[in-house]
């Protein structure tokens, strides 16, 4: 009796075993090889990151889609996009590396508090009163949303701001979104120009309550010659793809207008610490030059 | 008219979802969408139709023969779900358009208690072969008009201003108790 019920459904499990193992080699289904290379080729973080649910997702829509770049992997940057494009057979896009950057400098400003925020700790929930506890409503709030939404480990809180390690920050974007003040943003690791403050406000609402915040005037929207600054919602936007491209004729008189020098010189912003040291490195040699060439005039 | 009672009292009276309770999970997971539900509930036909007869040759040749009836259970989710993988691999490589179709689904329903159920149900009510096929396919199509039909009011649902604790889940769990209700009505219709 046990005896049959056991080999009956040992049987029976057998061989439906064989039947599927017979059927998987019968129906097997040439799926492209190259999806799983690429797939391998991925960081696998599925961060979402390119816009895709995830890796795989991905890399099938790379190989089947011609209208998708190679280079939307953000998380794998440059190496991850020549692999990408070398197994799907696609240029690599001449996308630039981005980083996601803060605008606030509420330390600098010396942005008073309101009041004493003792609710839950998260932005989200301070800035729901009273616009949050900072006198600027725009502000960095400090509770680190995004640092808890970073999958990378790229983010942290210092003197009550978000700092955000650029050796880290692989522009997956995901932090973009649960800022509720939306003070971060992605900009190309080699933007140029950016403004420190994300203020909605204008001139003496903005001086009322930070030292350091960008005021509206407008004058570099009406500066700058390649007219990539403009003031969209209530805030300056710089095109940071056509500055670029522009390139440095102007010699970026965007920041010598600016009177309240919250539109800034990026550089070494976002840069690897590698071509920071060497940034610093060049400086010190160019400012030793000049201190060279300027020394030798008193003297002569 | 024996086949045409069957198919009223498996799509209405006997409702595989509503009056004998089987299925509920794919019932309240695939109904947000009416397209999703059409899937769903064709899927799950077309995994009826095909795991019936199986199970009833299974019963009829190998288990009464045996005399292994305490087996049917276990027998008959074994061969259901080699049936479905097997289905599943016939149609990636066949019918690729059938395949995509019914996308998740199909692996889904490998352990549906729905499939399992109206195969074990033949063999209470002692059903012949034809008439066993015939009424997997009658619950498939109960199966889909409930889930149509939930998913047509938890659509029109979404737009309407529940209070926040029943909006979603609860307010669905609440419709499907009403529809059962409702489906009451058509008990004593056919013995």
């Amino acid at each position: 009796m046990v005896l049959t019920s056991v080999l009956s459904l040992l049987a029976l499990g057998f061989f439906c075993a064989v039947v599927l193992s017979a059927a998987s080699r019968v129906f097997y289904v040439e799926e492209d090889p190259r999806v799983e290379a690429i797939c391998d080729a991925l960081p696998g973080a599925n961060c979402g990151g390119c816009g895709y649910a995830g890796c795989e997702a991905y890399a099938i829509a790379v190989i089947t889609d011609p209208d998708v770049s190679a280079g939307l992997c953000c998380a794998g940057g440059a190496e991850v996009t020549v692999a990408v494009s070398e197994l799907s057979g696609k240029a690599a896009g001449g996308d630039d590396p981005e980083i996601s950057f803060r605008r606030c400098v509420k330390d600098e400003g010396k942005v008073e508090k309101k009041f004493g925020y003792q609710g839950v700790l998260s932005c989200t929930a301070a800035g729901l009163l009273e616009d949050g506890p900072d006198a600027c409503k725009y502000s960095c709030l400090g509770y680190g949303d995004c640092v808890k939404a970073c999958p990378f480990d790229a983010m942290y809180i210092e003197n009550d701001l978000v700092v955000i390690d650029p050796e880290k920050c692989v522009a997956c974007g995901a932090c973009i979104n649960v800022c509720p003040n939306q003070v971060l943003e992605m900009i190309p690791r080699r933007a140029r120009v950016q403004v420190f403050c994300s203020t909605k406000d204008k001139m003496k609402a903005v001086m009322d309550v930070c030292e350091a915040g960008c005021i509206n005037c407008m004058k570099c929207v009406k500066k700058c010659p390649a007219k990539v600054i403009s003031h969209v919602d209530g805030q300056i936007r710089i095109d940071q793809a056509a500055c670029l491209a522009y390139g440095p004729d102007c010699e970026e008189i965007c920041v010598d207008v600016c009177p309240r020098d919250i539109l800034r010189l990026m550089c070494p912003v976002g840069i690897t610490a590698k071509a920071q040291e060497a940034a610093a490195a060049k400086k010190a040699a160019e400012a030793a030059q000049a201190a060279e060439a300027e020394n030798p005039q008193p003297t002569a | 008219m024996e086949y045409f009672l069957i198919l009223i009292s498996a799509i209405f009276v006997n409702n595989i979802v509503l009056a004998q309770y089987l299925g509920q999970c794919p019932y309240l997971g695939c109904s947000k969408e009416k397209g999703v539900s059409l899937g769903m509930g064709g899927a799950v036909i077309f995994v009826m139709v095909i795991a019936t007869p199986l199970t009833w040759l299974i019963q009829e040749y190998v288990l009464l023969p045996l005399d292994l009836g305490y087996l049917q259970t276990i027998m008959f989710i074994l061969v259901i779900a080699s049936l479905v993988q097997l289905v599943e691999m016939f149609l990636k490589k066949s019918v690729p358009p059938l395949y995509n179709a019914l996308g998740i689904f199909l692996p889904l329903i490998t352990t549906n208690c729905a499939v399992l159920g109206v195969a074990i149900l033949v063999q209470r009510k002692e059903f012949d072969l034809g008439l066993s096929i015939f009424y997997s396919f009658a619950s498939g199509l109960g199966f889909l008009l409930a889930l149509v039909l939930l998913a047509a009011i938890r659509e029109r649902l979404e737009v309407t201003h529940l209070p926040k604790s029943m909006q979603g889940v609860p307010a669905a769990l609440v419709m499907a108790g009403i529809m059962s209700l409702s489906f009451m009505a058509f008990k004593g219709m056919i013995s």
